[in-house]
């Protein structure tokens, strides 16, 4: 089965974001394909790099990291949604003149044109949001 | 590029949160992927449609002009749970859009029919 993955909701605040970290895994484990995961609205706080949590914690962000790292998984923050909340990649903040980026390894920054385009060329949809 | 049949669900008051405003967002790059699209107005989300929004007191846009530009971009059916409309005291004619109205039962059988559901 090929899936799309979308994620709603931003890291240690809503139980998806893990969710979304533990379905992906388990689906690739099973040999499916995930052909992309679609991080939108706070979800895309999934994908900062500055993410410090306490040690005894979970790491979200750096946890998806190697996931993609291991499976060249298609790691995908919406654009719009990233630049109100703060999340930038190096080109991005050299085009709007900022001091600082912070998307984690792994990750790109594009439109929501990823997530239509993934939702059209998969078979299922699984959306981790309230 | 293959078309899909795309359910956008709208569930939620259209200011408390950003969902209404970045359903709008969607359907517009949906329908610039030729996809096809219909719109589900349920439970809250009616008050997406409400004529009269003001929101200057709230220091952040009114997107509900955007319902009424979608005729543009072919995004023509519109749906709206007939209980939800009841529980709320609305009337078509509260509406800024023209929308075919469905009971509970009929849209568990469109939600059925549609390849892929967006939720918001």
């Amino acid at each position: 089965m090929k899936f799309i993955i979308q994620v709603n909701e931003g890291p240690y605040q809503h139980q998806t974001a893990d969710s979304a970290y533990q379905f992906t895994r388990a689906a690739l484990a099973r040999g499916h394909e995930v052909l992309r995961v679609f991080f939108y609205h706070d979800g895309v706080n999934n994908g900062t790099r500055l993410t410090s949590p306490p040690q005894d914690d979970r790491n979200i962000v750096s946890r998806w990291s190697a996931l993609a790292a291991e499976h060249e998984l298609d790691l995908v923050i919406c654009v719009a949604a990233a630049h109100r909340r703060g999340i930038l990649d190096e080109s991005e903040m050299k085009r709007l003149d900022k001091d600082a980026y912070n998307l984690a390894p792994g990750f790109r920054i594009s439109g929501l044109g990823q997530l239509i385009e993934g939702v059209v060329l998969a078979d299922r949809l699984v959306v981790f949001g309230d | 590029m293959k078309i899909k049949k795309c359910l956008y669900v709208n569930r939620r008051a259209p200011y408390g949160t950003c969902y209404a405003l970045e359903a709008i967002d969607m359907v517009l790059i949906g329908s610039a992927f030729d996809q096809d699209i219909s719109l589900l107005f349920i439970d809250d989300g009616l008050f997406q449609l409400k004529k009269g929004q003001d929101t200057a007191d709230l220091e952040i846009k009114n997107h509900s002009p955007a319902y009424r530009a979608f005729e543009m971009y072919d995004v023509e059916k519109i749906y709206v749970s007939k209980e939800a409309m009841a529980a709320r005291g609305l009337k078509r004619g509260d509406l800024l859009v023209d929308v075919e109205l469905l009971s509970d039962s009929r849209i568990k059988e469109l939600m059925d029919e549609h390849d892929v559901i967006f939720s918001f």
